[in-house]
């Protein structure tokens, strides 16, 4: 598809070549890392998580220790009589009272913490994800649909995450097989070969386990975000969607992926199906193990009958973290695949470098100056094999005066878009300098651009927000900044409609301004450019929908001066693309683009007069209604002689048994 | 009439959610009885371990005049049989669970995804997209994490939790009403700690759905956010959601903490209870110590179950909410509904042929707002080529969205060669009524697969991916040309193969509505509603492509809304709409001579154009 807009790539981006967030190594290495990652990014709460985790691995052997303890030393005397037993049976209670709090709290406190280490984990996460999104380029968002970014955020996030919840539990109860192996070390070394077999084998399992659950977690993560990407989609061709009738088509295209996603989420629960009962079983067999090589040795006489049963034992202990860990191995693959989805996201390069320079400011508009430029798009980034980039402007030099009103004029596709998007810095040129006021934009620093220069786009972005909002896209709410909204949405003749709106300036707008009519957007927009007071506003056909009086007015306001004092006064020079005659009349300088290359550059009646290719456009609909008009007399004509007609319809008199004849 | 909103979360109880889930997804339930069945072995196998243990320790090893050897080779080679058998049975049962609910929720994500389609665009609009994309992703996802583990654990746990309380009758019916009365407490509790995990949860699914949405605007809307350099506060305002959503997380799981370590905490306390209770009983000698060693397990194998079934209760909650959530879009009541959509319906077809469109008294509405349009009458004949003009927001755009009823009239109506459009199938109503809208929405593909969306009937592409079969590609040649676009198609990098980019932003605003057009025009409906469908073109090739389309659409009723008064200069009736009204309708000539609104607003386009 797509590839970046050359010039706009910085290489490294923000991390730095090499240092990037991808995980790499062997598999171990990566798990280790991801896990090492997660645990350092909320150290205090996964230590608080561990430590309570350990507590209760704690707290489950002090339960079974204190129900042995009453029964062979209270219950039993007591009932056999012991008095002094009988004195003890409350205290019995109480301590058994008390590890039941202790494990209650312990596992309180284990999930608890653990739930805020994941959800501060994923928190982290999504910031670093959509700074991201709002960090990089255009052309990165090209290359990437909208579905796949929200998957990102969402299940991506979560599958990334989805391992720090059993993980401090795992860790917690390490030391109950640590201390369990130990004790059994202690006992018999042959009991303890045989019920340690556990870890190997557990460990070999879980070796095959990731080998066939990897692929079927990626393949599931992916079609996850595929889903997403048709549902986006989709539910933005709604309209479209109802107007062709195509409903049916699209639930064809959705479940299809759907069904994708079913197939891969059967593969991965599948493998994970065989492999869970496999780790549940593993303990179990150990148990018995002990107890068939337990018998051995006793009837040998190397070990005591009570080492046996306290081997079993400790092999019950053991299962609890053998368990643990196998839910964390269990989520591995996935966690892993999430975060590599996230990491191309959070490595990706490209970021339109900032410079340092600040942009000077004064009271006159900004002089423009675009020396060489070119652009090419599309075309593979490697220079792999594939398409060749295209160039959508070449070579274009374009003095813009301060103060000056400047109209770019050119067929459908010449790339007057992308001639005044350069403007804005939307993206860099491939080839040559944007200059305001003597400064190569990409020298601009940080937030000087937006500052002065403003640009209304083609189509209008709403906000799911307050027209307050959506006109000052900042959060102060002050009279002040009330005073500076009406007064621009005045200027841009939107005002009446805002109040008329119920909440006025605090009324919200729905989704891409879902109850403003399309001119009414428009004007919003070019209220959200005028607010600013720019030095150089950008008008990329945002005024089609206005009419030519209210243009008028509105590019008066913006320079402050008014057009008899010459362009040198203005508060603001503006560039704006245009196709009606009274706009272009409105400029000092035409620029007539064609093809990607300035073709012409004069006033209106110049290139009229010089310009064919201008002259075609200028001209179209005075001379189509030039035709039309001797049609309809030649129509006439032929009528006033009596004969049927094979000329064209006639215009204005609907006649469809004629039109029929016609045909 | 009111439109319908998408509700945030349906308003069902936790019982009806599985209950309507179940109906609306009955895959879940596929195979349910032997699936069970395979669990309760499974289950089975838990017990036998620490039942072997016991046995083995006390006849084998424990036995009197030393280990028993071959005993214990016996009991534990029969139990790791049990065992791996019972693991096996675990094994089945999920593999099982999975496909039946996998299938079940790939039903329910389609049923909800078609669901939002055959919404109003006005109900649609009533969710943000991100949110409702959540949806049939995520919310559906939590589903099937639950149902997946959970749903036949509680089952299993139900059946341990009567199969111990059994066990612990046969020991002593008095320690077991204390086992019992001890848990009441906690029963009450879960019951009210269950709404608290309930409302949690579902908070949690919200801030979600909440949080994707304003991903969701800094992804669609980055260009405007460049523009402005109002990435910081975007950013805010997704840091804030993110934020909301962390904090709804931790706090659902305080709730789920609190509502778990409460039933761990009497589970384990209960032992004290029965050992103070049962020392106590067989002093009284009511009570053997070993009836009472015995009794004490049992009660572990009671507590374990019943743990089990809270954690299994809270999670119920969680997929309960993202549930509900998608139920909430599959029960939002259809506003435009389509007569046909029924099986059995009454809707009536209209046959194909030319178009004869009228507005009777027709006023509107939008929801929670004004009346937009004032009573409109209008009758626009078969093969008439209409233009609609007047001043921005006065109401042309309702009238078009009317006329292809994507919304029906407040009052009044609209009729399609004398038909009511709400009695109209819906099939029938697209097939003759097509719009094209302002922002000519363009799929991520080639221009030849955008243009190709169009056909519909047998011609129609199965699938858009992909090369085009050839008879698909002939007809998007022949659209092409017809429409005079072949040079334009020839310019691009890769002729008719040249990728669009996501919703069509890789070609120029004016290109993106060439291609809309064209894929209108292969769609062949009977009337042809154009909104302003060549706002972004330039002059001359506008002139081009209507002169095209006049020639094509000789049989054909459009209906152009347009700002460029060529159109109307063009057209054979001029409808004059002002502040909701029709003002003036009539030939161009005719309403130029009268001199009236018509004549003002062309003699300024005039001057505007020279
Ligand atoms: N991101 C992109 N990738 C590939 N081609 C593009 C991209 N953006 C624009 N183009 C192409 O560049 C040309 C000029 O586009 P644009 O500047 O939007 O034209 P217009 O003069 O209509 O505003 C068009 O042919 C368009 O297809
Ligand atoms: N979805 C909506 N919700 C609420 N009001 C709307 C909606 N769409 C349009 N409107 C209002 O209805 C009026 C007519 O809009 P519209 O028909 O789009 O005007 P036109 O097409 O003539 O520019 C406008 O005042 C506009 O604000
Ligand atoms: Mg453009």
């Amino acid at each position: 598809m797509t590839a970046p807009r050359g010039g706009d790539v910085a290489p490294g981006g923000a991390q730095g070549a090499g240092h990037g967030v991808t995980l790499t190594g062997s598999r171990l290495r990566r798990s280790a890392t991801l896990v090492g990652r997660g645990l350092r990014a909320e150290p205090r709460l996964s230590a608080l998580a561990v430590a309570a985790s350990a507590l209760f691995g704690a707290a489950t052997v002090a339960v079974s220790r204190a129900v042995g303890w009453a029964t062979d030393a209270v219950v039993v005397p007591a009932i056999a009589g012991d008095p002094a037993a009988r004195e003890e049976i409350w205290t019995a209670g109480l301590v058994l009272l008390a590890v039941a709090l202790t494990l209650a709290l312990s596992v309180a406190g284990r999930r608890i913490w653990a739930a805020y280490t994941t959800a501060g984990i994923q928190a982290q996460h999504r910031r670093a994800v959509t700074r991201q999104y709002l960090r990089l380029p255009m052309s990165w968002h090209r290359e990437h649909p909208a579905g796949q970014l929200l998957s990102n955020a969402g299940a991506d996030v979560e599958a990334a995450t989805g391992v720090f919840n059993p993980l401090p539990y795992a860790l917690g109860v390490l030391v109950m097989i640590v201390v369990a192996a130990g004790m059994l070390v202690a006992t018999d070394p042959w009991l303890a070969l045989a019920a340690l077999v556990v870890i190997p084998a557990a460990v070999a399992a879980n070796v095959v386990f990731q080998r066939h659950m990897s692929p079927a977690a990626t393949r599931a993560q992916q079609l996850r975000a595929e889903v997403a990407d048709v549902a986006h989609e989709s539910f933005e061709a709604a309209t479209l969607v109802k107007s062709l009738g195509t409903a049916d088509r699209e639930v064809g295209r959705f479940a299809e992926r759907a069904d994708a996603l079913r197939a891969a989420n059967v593969r991965v629960g599948t493998v994970r199906a065989l492999f869970d009962p496999v780790i549940e079983l593993l303990p179990n067999l150990g148990t018995l193990l002990v107890l068939g090589v337990g018998a051995w040795r006793a009837s040998t006489g190397a070990v005591d009958t009570g080492d046996v049963v306290t081997a079993a034992y400790l092999l019950t202990v053991m299962a609890v973290p053998v368990r643990a860990f196998g839910w964390v191995l269990g989520d591995l693959p996935r966690a892993l695949v999430g975060y590599d989805r996230i990491a191309r996201v959070l490595d990706a390069r490209g970021q339109v470098r900032p410079g340092d320079r600040p942009l000077p400011r004064g009271p006159r508009g900004a002089a423009v100056r675009l020396a060489g430029v070119g652009v090419d798009v599309g075309g593979s980034p490697g220079g792999m094999a594939g398409t060749p980039p295209t160039t959508v402007l070449d070579d274009v030099t374009l003095d813009v005066p301060a103060g000056a009103t400047v109209a770019v004029v050119g067929t459908t596709g010449s790339g007057k878009s992308t001639l005044v998007s350069l403007l804005a810095r939307l993206s860099d040129p491939t080839r040559g300098t944007v200059l305001l006021d003597g400064v190569d934009l990409r020298d601009a620093a940080p937030g000087e651009i937006p500052a002065q220069v403003a640009l209304v786009a083609q189509h209008t972005f709403v906000f799911s927000d307050t027209v307050r909002a959506n006109v000052t896209l900042d959060d102060d709410v002050s009279p002040e900044t009330d005073a500076r909204v009406w007064e621009a949405l005045a200027a841009a003749r939107v005002d009446d409609v805002v109040r008329a709106l119920p909440g006025g300036l605090d009324a919200h707008l729905g989704e891409r301004g879902a109850n403003l009519s399309g001119g009414q957007r428009q004007r919003l927009a070019i209220a959200r450019a005028l607010v600013r007071r720019p030095r150089l506003l950008v008008l990329d056909d945002a005024t089609s929908a206005v009419d030519p009086r209210v243009e008028r007015e509105i590019l008066g306001a913006v320079s402050a001066a008014g057009g008899d004092v010459g362009h040198d006064a203005r508060s603001t020079t503006v560039v704006m693309v245009a196709y009606r005659m009274s706009s272009v009349a409105l400029a000092d300088v035409v620029v007539h683009l064609e093809s990607g290359r300035v073709a012409d550059v004069g006033t209106h009646a110049e290139l009229l007069a010089r310009d064919a290719g201008y002259r075609e456009l200028a001209t179209a609909y005075e001379r189509e209604t030039a035709r039309r008009r001797r049609e309809a007399a030649d129509e006439a004509a032929v009528d006033a002689c009596g004969a049927g007609g094979d000329g064209a319809v006639p215009a204005g008199a609907a006649a469809p048994d004629d039109e029929e004849a016609n045909r | 009439m009111s439109t319908a909103r998408i509700a945030t979360t349906s308003d069902l109880g936790v019982l009806a959610t599985v209950r309507r889930g179940v109906q609306i997804s009955p895959q879940i339930v596929d195979g349910l009885w032997l699936t069970l069945a395979l669990a309760v072995l499974g289950a089975a196998g838990r017990v036998v371990v620490p039942m072997t243990v016991q046995r083995t320790i006390d006849d084998g090893i424990l036995a009197a005049g030393g280990p028993d050897g071959g005993r214990v080779l016996l009991l534990t080679g029969l139990a790791a049989a049990a065992v791996v058998l019972a693991g096996a049975c675990t094994a089945m049962v999920n593999v099982r669970l999975f496909r039946a609910t996998e299938a079940g929720l790939a039903a329910l994500r389609v049923r909800a995804f078609r669901h939002v389609h055959d919404l109003s665009t006005l109900a649609q609009g009533t969710e943000l997209r991100g949110s409702l994309v959540s949806r049939v992703t995520n919310d559906v996802d939590t589903v099937s994490l639950f149902v997946q583990w959970g749903g036949i654990t509680l089952i299993v746990s139900t059946l341990q939790v009567a199969v111990a309380t059994a066990l612990m009758l046969v020991y002593s019916p008095l320690l077991t009403a204390v086992v019992w009365v001890s848990f009441v407490p906690v029963f009450l509790l879960l019951r009210f700690g269950q709404r608290l995990v309930n409302r949690a949860y579902t908070r949690v699914r919200t801030r979600v759905g909440a949080m994707l949405a304003a991903v969701s605007e800094a992804v669609v809307g980055a260009e405007t956010l460049r523009a402005y350099g109002a990435q910081a506060r975007t950013g805010r305002r997704i840091d804030a959601a993110v934020e909301d959503t962390r904090a709804a997380q931790g706090r659902a799981m305080v709730a789920v903490a609190s509502v778990f370590s409460t039933g761990t905490l009497m589970a384990t306390a209960v032992l004290g209870v029965v050992v103070v209770v049962g020392a106590h009983l067989g002093m009284a000698g009511d009570l053997t110590a070993g009836e009472l060693v015995a009794f004490l397990f049992c009660v572990q194998l009671f507590t374990g179950p019943v743990q089990q079934a809270t954690e299994i209760l809270n999670e119920l909650q969680n997929a309960v909410a993202g549930w509900r959530r998608v139920l909430a879009v599959v029960d939002t009541p259809v506003d435009v509904v389509d007569p046909g959509g029924q099986p059995g319906g009454h809707g009536t077809t209209s046959p194909r042929g030319p178009a004869r469109v009228r507005l009777r008294g027709v006023r509107y509405a939008y929801p929670d707002g004004p009346e937009v349009l004032h009573g409109v009458d209008l009758d626009i004949p078969a093969r008439t080529k209409v233009a609609v003009v007047g001043r921005t927001g006065s109401g042309k755009t309702t009238i078009a969205k009317l006329v292809a009823r994507l919304m029906d009239p407040t009052a009044g109506q609209v009729l399609l060669d004398d038909v009511d459009l709400r009695d109209l199938t819906a099939a029938s109503l697209r097939e003759r009524v097509v719009l094209v809208p302002q922002e000519g929405f363009l799929f991520d593909g080639t221009v030849a697969q955008n243009v190709a969306y169009g056909l519909r009937g047998e011609d129609a592409p199965a699938s858009l991916a992909g090369p085009l079969p050839d008879r698909v590609r002939a007809h998007v040649e022949e659209a092409v040309a017809s429409l005079g676009l072949t040079d334009w198609v020839a310019d691009l990098p890769a002729g008719l193969d040249t990728p669009v980019g996501q919703r069509g932003e890789a070609l120029s605003a004016g290109e993106r509505q060439l291609v809309a057009l064209a894929r209108a025009h292969l769609a062949a409906g009977d009337l042809l509603v154009l909104d302003e469908a060549t706002s972004a073109v330039d002059p001359a090739t506008e002139v081009r492509m209507a002169r095209a389309l006049d020639s094509l659409t000789a049989g054909r009723s459009t209906v152009t809304i347009a700002h460029r008064l060529s159109t109307a200069e063009a057209s054979d009736l001029v409808v004059v709409v002002d502040d909701g009204h029709v003002v003036e309708v009539g030939p161009h000539d005719a309403l130029v001579d009268a001199g009236g609104v018509y004549a003002r607003m062309h003699a300024s386009w005039v001057a505007q154009t020279r």
